[in-house]
């Protein structure tokens, strides 16, 4: 599932939290900044499986890893760009698509009325 | 660093004309309810016809939350909007955001209408200042995006 999924991300931060797991890790990551081992410990997948999760959400612009000695601690990209570009890419397509029904409603109010 | 702008198209029962003016003049009506930054629930959404007209909300009391501005009023064609919200949803004269609008008949009656949301790299620089600040925008962006992406997505 993982792999399915990295290849349809690219920069679209929507699609990175699609995954379950990958919410999780960055609900986590926003309640404190962590490392990988730490994460792993409430998470019901592997270690290697949340570096990989981890990837996706850094490649989505979603999370950023700053090192601290010899670990590697990550925390929500202080940027916000994927967060917020995901944010705005599902805020548009909802928006857009109330339009469209309203528009598709409103014509077929005046075609009723004869306008 | 530039951000891949946010692009959006829909098809419209309504030729050019007459979805830009539904688009402009209705946006209170077919706007998601919930989906606004004013203290209370939206009674209207303005987008003033004219360059440099304003683009706010109204709740019902009358008072008036700011987005931002007309940047382009090009009528049937094109729209471009100044989204003036910040990373953390105050408005700020000071910050500016495009999202264009393109209308173009499908030559069947319809119209094909286009959003691009772009410049988003300046959120970015914005995000650094705003969470900076208490109560800043972090929180507030993650619980809408936590919150957004448990729903399936509209598409």
């Amino acid at each position: 599932m993982a792999n399915s999924s990295t290849r349809r991300v690219g920069a679209d931060g929507f699609e990175a939290l699609g995954d379950p797991t990958r919410r999780a890790i960055f609900e986590k990551l926003a309640a404190s900044p962590s490392a990988v081992g730490e994460l792993a410990q409430g998470l019901p997948v592997s270690r290697p499986a949340v570096s990989q999760h981890l990837r996706v959400l850094e490649e989505a612009g979603l999370v950023a890893k700053t090192a601290e000695g010899t670990r590697r601690i990550y925390r929500i990209d202080p940027r916000g760009i994927g967060a917020m570009r995901a944010w705005l890419d599902d805020h548009w397509r909802v928006a857009m698509t109330a339009f469209a029904a309203f528009a598709e409603t409103e014509a077929e109010r005046e075609d009723e009325e004869g306008l | 660093m530039t951000i891949a702008p946010v692009v959006v198209s829909v098809r419209v029962a309504a030729p050019p004309d007459r979805a830009f003016a539904l688009f402009t003049r209705d946006m209170g009506r077919w706007w998601p309810h919930g989906r606004t930054i004013g203290a209370k629930p939206h009674a209207d959404i303005v987008v003033e016809p004219h360059n440099g007209g304003r683009w706010f909300e109204r709740d019902e009391e009358g008072t008036e939350t700011s987005w931002g501005k007309v940047l382009a009023w090009e009528p049937p064609g094109r729209l471009l909007l100044g989204w003036q919200l910040d990373s953390g949803f105050h408005y700020d004269p000071s910050f500016l955001t495009e999202v264009e609008l393109t209308f173009a008949s499908d030559g069947k009656g319809g119209s094909n209408v286009t959003l691009e949301h772009r410049n988003l790299e300046r959120f970015g620089a914005d995000a650094e200042k705003v969470a900076g600040q208490v109560g800043g925008g972090w929180p507030r962006i993650i619980g809408h995006f936590v919150e957004f992406a448990g729903v399936p997505s509209a598409v």
